[in-house]
């Protein structure tokens, strides 16, 4: 679980483009969106190619993707249960 | 009569920043265009993220008015009374062709929504809008060549009719070889600097300053 | 007081109709162009449902009559078809003593050739002349060249209200005395660029569309061309020709919120709305139809309601959405939207939102759903695009006070 949060930060940082930032200075239970990392809708719709180009899982409805991207580790949560 | 005037205006091209005509910044080891909009940005103003998550042309055209609109030259005028008119040859032809070549390939076909999102060159003058809440009227033209008495006709118009108080006007443009901008801010409020006349001439000079 | 602006010919092609007269019929007998994918080559064929015009590129080409020597895309051969039904239908002819142009608007312009072509570029010599035509204003200058057209060309590309600033734009330039005629309009064809870019955005509604509705899921897309002649109303009269509306207000603004949603509170489609019927001389209440953008989208649909709440309050004119006929035909849907709603005018009848069932709770506005007499004096129609780009244009059947 660990490996896979601190993958995850790299991914995140260099697919949304997250400039000055480094892994260390996401804290994985802070929550990505609002005033976490300040992260809006085309970001969510960004992450959701992510899973599904990193990890193979799709998700089909936009909405879904509120509560698994709630946070870096909510994220790691989701991708370890439904990875076969 | 109440006219326009030319307040301030930036040339972006071959590496170089130049404000009013006069170099402001250069980093010509830059080894594209990418690298060099993220350096010239950190000098400028640093603390928008959002910068980096546009496409180079956006960010092109929004460092120009950002490089503009720092000293403040639209004290005296409401955000919702500015307008933007900008035009270029190319649309989106870079991004067009990147998220093209993200749906060419059956076996990595991963569309990206940030790349598409920015495939419509009028999304640059959305950004600027979001930047400082300006709601006048926007729009955007493709010409083989910058006009300038196309875009001061344009804009003079929309003045006249009380459509705006203030506008940015200016040619942005990309294409895989190179890249230019040439960004202007126009208000009627004659406070000291030398006035410039917002005319097809005078517009016409400013952008042919840096060639 | 200059003399004022109006429409004497329209030319229009989309998935319910090839002219004018057969769009009037599809639109009064509710049939809907939105069917399942049989022209666009894409992945997605068995997933969405489209608005296409359901012509070959061969059947286009004759259609069309274009000159054959030349490389054609699709967005030019139905840009041809539209501008020269306009062209016609307003008896043009070019004389010389009057100064004719073109404003015409694209999104993808020659993206449909270009992405069939796109790896004869890079690789073989093939299809090399389609290069040249990808840019957005490659289908204005094709036109202009077919039907003669010398005195003034220009494109405009501001998403998906780019024709309905094309119309704002060649009112002004007749009202400015650069020019005596113009045709305006716009043009877009489908392609797997924007169908698997609205796919990615999570935007597309794989059934077919539900504007208005508490269901909606997203919008179909569609594609189409229209063209408006506009001239002045004495120079019309002048010659006899029939006046279909008369342009009396126009407006852009900018929501300034984010690249593809709108505001919650609807700004940008709220000045839009306010400034287009101030510069009409007209107050809300005067309105007596509005064709609304009404993509299907969960956030327009809400946000174009809410604006039209706080702009006409408890007196919301008649409204409808005739997306769901055709499709958002992006850069098209502007002048598209525009023929309908000034056939709404000719017709003097509501035009139906069909799909619709159960009004959206938040906001509890319930469209026209049936074509409807009606007494028709002005008509609103909005396009909104990304980049918070609001348009909106009031076309009326009389002239205004301000006209």
């Amino acid at each position: 679980m660990e490996e896979l949060i601190q993958k995850l930060k790299v991914q995140i940082i260099e697919q949304l483009n997250l400039e000055d930032m480094e892994p260390d200075d996401i804290d994985e239970t802070d929550p990505l969106f609002g005033n976490g990392l300040g992260l809006d809708s085309i970001d969510a719709l960004e992450l959701i190619v992510l899973l599904e180009k990193e990890y193979g899982i799709k998700i089909e409805n936009p909405k879904d993707g509120q509560k698994i991207f709630y946070s870096i580790k909510s994220m790691a949560e989701f991708i370890e249960s439904h990875q076969k | 009569m109440e006219q326009l005037i030319i307040k301030t205006y930036c040339h972006i091209k071959n590496n170089h920043v130049y404000i009013n005509g006069q170099p402001a910044f250069d980093y010509p080891e830059a080894n594209s265009m990418h690298d060099f909009l993220k350096k010239a940005f950190k000098h400028f103003k640093p603390g928008y993220a959002k910068f980096y998550k546009m496409d180079d042309i956006s960010k092109l055209g929004f460092l120009a008015s950002e490089v503009i609109l720092k000293d403040k030259p639209n004290q005296n005028c409401a955000p919702e009374d500015v307008g933007i008119v900008i035009s270029n040859s190319q649309s989106t032809l870079v991004t067009d062709t990147e998220f093209q070549a993200s749906i060419e390939d059956d076996d990595h076909f991963f569309p990206s929504p940030s790349v598409f999102v920015y495939t419509l060159p009028n999304i640059m003058m959305g950004e600027i809008s979001i930047r400082h809440g300006f709601r006048g009227e926007n729009a955007f033209y493709i010409f083989e060549n910058f006009n300038a008495n196309f875009v001061a006709d344009y804009i003079n118009q929309l003045f006249l009719s009380q459509k705006l108080k203030a506008c940015i006007g200016g040619w942005v443009d990309q294409s895989s070889e190179s890249y230019e901008a040439f960004i202007y801010w126009a208000d009627d409020q004659k406070d000291g600097i030398p006035a410039i006349e917002h005319s097809g001439n005078e517009i016409e000079r400013l952008y042919n300053l840096i060639r | 007081m200059s003399s004022p602006i109006v429409v004497t010919g329209i030319g229009i092609i989309s998935s319910i109709g090839n002219n004018l007269k057969e769009t009037t019929h599809a639109l009064l007998h509710m049939q809907s162009g939105i069917k399942p994918v049989s022209i666009l080559n894409t992945r997605h064929a068995a997933d969405f449902v489209l608005g296409e015009v359901k012509k070959t590129q061969e059947e286009l080409n004759q259609l069309a009559n274009a000159d054959q020597t030349k490389p054609w895309t699709r967005t030019a051969l139905l840009g041809l078809i539209a501008a020269r039904e306009a062209i016609q239908d307003a008896r043009l002819d070019h004389s010389g003593a009057f100064k004719t142009g073109i404003v015409s608007a694209s999104t993808v312009g020659g993206m449909d050739r270009s992405e069939l072509y796109y790896k004869d570029f890079i690789g073989e010599a093939r299809h090399k002349e389609f290069i040249d035509t990808h840019h957005a204003g490659d289908h204005t200058e094709k036109i202009a060249e077919t039907l003669d057209i010398k005195d003034y060309l220009t494109t405009i590309s501001t998403a998906c209200s780019s024709s309905l600033n094309s119309i704002m734009f060649g009112t002004r330039l007749i009202k400015n005395g650069i020019l005596d005629r113009v045709l305006v309009g716009g043009s877009d064809a489908l392609s797997k660029f924007t169908l698997n870019g609205f796919n990615t955005l999570m935007i597309l509604d794989k059934e077919h569309c539900r504007p208005f509705d508490e269901s909606r899921a997203g919008l179909n897309l569609g594609e189409g061309a229209a063209y408006l002649v506009l001239e002045k109303e004495e120079a019309a009269l002048k010659q006899g020709k029939k006046i279909y509306a008369y342009i009396s207000g126009y407006a852009n603004a900018n929501d300034a919120h984010h690249q593809t949603a709108s505001s919650e509170e609807g700004n940008g489609p709220f000045l839009a709305m306010q400034h287009a019927i101030t510069k009409a001389g007209l107050i809300p209440d005067d309105i007596d139809y509005i064709n609304v953008h009404g993509t299907g989208t969960e956030n327009n649909d809400l946000t174009e309601g809410m604006a039209m709440k706080r702009l006409f309050g408890t007196r919301i004119p008649p409204f409808s959405s005739t997306k769901a006929f055709t499709g958002h035909t992006l850069g098209a849907a502007g002048v598209i939207e525009s023929v309908f709603s000034i056939i709404a005018l000719q017709e003097q009848k509501l035009l139906p939102n069909i799909n619709f069932k159960t009004a959206i709770p938040e906001i509890n506005l319930i469209p026209v759903t049936e074509v409807k007499n009606a007494k028709l004096g002005h008509v609103l129609t909005n396009s909104f695009g990304f980049g918070g780009n609001d348009s909106t244009v009031v076309f009326s059947s009389n002239k205004t006070r301000v006209s």
